[in-house]
């Protein structure tokens, strides 16, 4: 559900910017002006003057492009409030310069049913500060056997269907999903890993796994589901997304179905393009993932895939976690990190890191999510909503959990050193979150 | 209606498929058809077509409307006639279909009347047996009489079918009247459409000459028949329809898409019906509905079809 402009907004112009839109290309000094909750004109006649009686935000040169989509929020609410609200959930996403967050169903209940949908549009509404849409379970309870009512849940207005943390392991019931979603052109979104090959298993099998003498699982219990998952695609037709791939075969995968022309999209989540299996160190549980972090050559293949284009989606796969769930030994702690804040930060990691230009980065985060949503956002046009973030990309600071907004602190970031930093976040016209109110005070 | 093709008239043995049946077959035995329903509306039903001739309805699986329109077809007709439900029976102690047939020929029937739940069981039948077999449904395969009553119920309403445009709608899949259908529609010069979620279609339904549409309201856009079907209860509880309300709102035939059909469109269902499910409670009961039209045919054209076989029955 989109954050509404309201009629009687003060206008805004953001003169001195670097205007970087992902959709075009573009990357030239100029100005943008905000009215109505929407774009009205942007370009380099507005570098300098602004219209009158508009407010006026000076950019000092730095960012000014689309607000981040993260189509992978896991939320608590409802059923796990304690860990994340959608009202909290939301102030770490306007911090971290994610205007649109795509809440997953994985919840107690599960959002399988319509009045579900309506109940976290009504919640959103009422709580949330950036636009907040549904991805709604594509079987009943997750429980991957029965199909929910996917034309009535996307009437509602769930946006996709999933079956969030967990894959369909009955075949019949997969293709089914995907033939009769093809009906109504709804976007399936799987995550791909085998549950029986996974059984038991915490972390990437091999050599880590072996030294730390924890149960691993091999990289094929996704690009087996993966492989399967295309097969059915192209029996069908149906729209598909990989949720969030981790390996190299995967990728291979995903080259192959896209040179067929099928309907096949992929996503990354930023933990697997920013660290991998090393970093759990001494039994770290924040970096306890699902899928698991891989190999440090897994790692660089999902950055080139991105730079390639292979990849369409960065994900924060946002999960929190209490203590209550990842104060355990690394083998009995729970899956998930939070990142709703350290999403665009981690990511200018690769940018800075000179492994990945800035367009290619922010496009698989705006643009190409709006794009398999059928979302107006992700772009700088004239009519988009103004659904906007300044980002200074130089600027220093440190992850500190004590600073972070969600409400779960397990986030893997924690004391690292980023560099790059949202300066002001706006949805539909509304300033969500300002750096120097927040943080200078 | 007069027929005009080089086939004039049924003189098979078996009726097992329309597949293989000419214009001029249906059309001979949908002109018996109407001679019978007319009989039909007499205070004296009974013929002598069939005397001393005996009917077997060997049902398989388990029918009210098809075994019973059988059995009074076969008694205006002068029959006698046994009903076996074999389904409470012999196929539960272990015998097989092969047995079963060799067993009922032995009792010399005339004509045997078979429903089975397995499509091709009622061929293997007729390749055992002596007599002549009527195929009364074998599981998603065939249902002749039922596309014949519906042709015949086409026809005296519209005074004709060639030309028409005939909207087939829901578990095309797992439907024989719907194939069927298909085929006699095709055969008469009908334009036959099926309307379906894909769940529900089989694949390359394309190819079986009909225009696929998995939106209800494009399907019916200028129909002059809506012919709607059966969807089976275990069907719809996720495996290949999310839900009967879901079903309903996109494939449930209700006065919003029927208003996209022709004024005059006439709306059909083979029976029994799911109200709520796949056709609303009042449009079963609307002006335009012929289902209960579709039941009288149905006695007719089941005498017909055993009319003309009793021609071909060996008189010694």
């Amino acid at each position: 559900m989109r954050k509404n402009g309201t009629a009687t907004q003060e206008a805004t112009t953001f003169l001195n910017a670097r205007l970087v839109d992902p959709a075009t290309g573009k990357d030239e000094p100029g100005g943008l002006l905000v009215k109505d909750g929407v774009i009205a004109e942007l370009g380099g006649h507005l570098r300098r003057n602004a219209p009158d009686r508009t407010r006026i935000i000076d950019c000092r040169g730095h960012v000014l492009c689309p607000g981040l989509i993260d189509m992978q929020v896991f939320t608590g609410e409802p059923g796990q409030e304690h860990r994340e609200t959608l009202k909290t959930a939301s102030h770490a996403a306007a911090a971290g310069g994610v205007t649109t967050m795509v809440v997953m169903p994985d919840t107690e209940p599960v959002i399988d049913q319509v009045a579900l949908v309506d109940f976290i549009q009504r919640r959103a509404r009422d709580n949330a500060i950036v636009n907040v849409h549904v991805m709604a379970a594509m079987t009943r309870g997750l429980k991957g056997q029965e199909m929910t009512e996917i034309g009535l849940l996307q009437r509602a207005g769930a946006i996709a269907f999933t079956n969030g943390k967990s894959s369909v392991a009955n075949t019949r019931v997969m293709r089914n999903v995907l033939l009769y979603a093809k009906d109504f052109g709804a976007l399936i979104v799987h995550h791909t890993e085998d549950p029986h090959l996974t059984e038991g298993a915490v972390m990437n099998s091999g050599e880590v796994a072996a030294r730390l003498g924890l149960p691993g699982v091999d990289k094929a219990a996704e690009t087996i589901v993966l492989e399967r998952d295309v097969r059915l695609v192209q029996m069908t037709g149906g729209r598909y997304h990989a949720a969030q791939l981790s390996c190299a075969e995967s990728l291979a995968v995903i080259r192959a179905a896209k040179a067929r022309q099928l309907p096949v999209t992929c996503g990354v989540s930023i933990n697997h393009l920013t660290l991998n299996e090393n970093d759990i160190g001494p039994y770290r549980t924040f970096f306890r993932l699902k899928p698991p972090l891989r190999a440090e050559q897994d790692r660089s293949a999902m950055v080139q895939a991105l730079a390639t284009g292979e990849i369409d989606v960065i994900v924060s796969s946002h999960d929190p976690q209490d203590a209550d769930t990842k104060r355990h030994p690394f083998a009995e702690a729970a899956d998930g990190a939070i990142g709703l804040e350290t999403l665009l930060a981690a990511a200018l990691r690769l940018y800075h890191g000179g492994e990945i230009g800035l367009m290619p980065l922010l496009r698989a985060m705006t643009i190409h999510p709006a794009r398999l949503l059928g979302l107006p956002s992700g772009r700088l046009e004239k009519g988009a909503p103004a659904d906007l973030i300044l980002v200074d990309l130089g600027q220093p600071w440190v992850v500190d959990k004590a600073q972070i907004r969600a409400r779960s602190k397990n986030s893997p970031f924690d004391e690292s050193k980023m560099q790059g930093r949202v300066l002001l976040t706006m949805v539909a016209g509304n300033r969500v979150y300002e750096y120097a109110s927040a943080e200078r005070g | 209606m007069t027929s005009s093709s080089p086939q004039a008239s049924f003189t098979r043995r078996h009726l097992l498929t329309c597949g293989d049946l000419t214009a001029g077959e249906i059309n001979a035995l949908l002109d018996l058809a109407d001679k019978a329903a007319e009989s039909n509306r007499q205070i004296n039903k009974k013929r002598e077509v069939l005397r001393g001739r005996t009917l077997i309805n060997l049902f398989f699986e388990a029918s009210t409307r098809t075994q019973s329109s059988f059995e009074l077809a076969g008694k205006r007709l002068g029959a006698d006639v046994m009903n076996m439900n074999v389904s409470a029976s012999s196929m539960q102690k272990g015998e097989t279909l092969i047995d079963t047939a060799m067993t009922l020929n032995a009792m010399r029937p005339d004509i045997l009347v078979v429903r089975h739940h397995a499509a091709g069981a009622v061929e293997l039948l007729a390749q055992k047996v002596d007599c002549s077999v009527v195929n009364a449904g074998d599981g998603a395969h065939q249902h002749p009489t039922q596309a014949l009553l519906d042709a015949l119920t086409i026809r005296r309403a519209k005074g004709r079918i060639a030309g028409l445009t005939v909207a087939i709608c829901g578990d095309i899949m797992h439907s024989r009247v719907a194939r069927s259908n298909i085929n006699v529609l095709n055969t008469m010069g009908a334009r036959v459409r099926v309307v379906a979620p894909s769940t529900l279609l089989p694949p390359q339904a394309e190819r079986l000459g009909i225009e696929v549409f998995t939106d209800m309201a494009a399907g019916l856009d200028g129909a002059d028949i809506v012919m709607m079907l059966r969807l089976q209860r275990e069907r719809m509880q996720g495996s290949y329809v999310p839900s009967t309300r879901e079903y309903y709102h996109f494939f449930g035939l209700d006065h919003e898409k029927l208003a996209r059909a022709k004024p005059d469109a006439l709306i059909m269902h083979p029976g029994p019906m799911n109200r709520g499910v796949e056709i609303a409670s009042t449009i079963a009961d609307h002006s335009r509905s012929v289902i209960r039209d579709q039941v009288e045919m149905g006695v007719a054209v089941r005498m017909a079809v055993l009319e003309a076989m009793a021609r071909q029955l060996p008189n010694r």
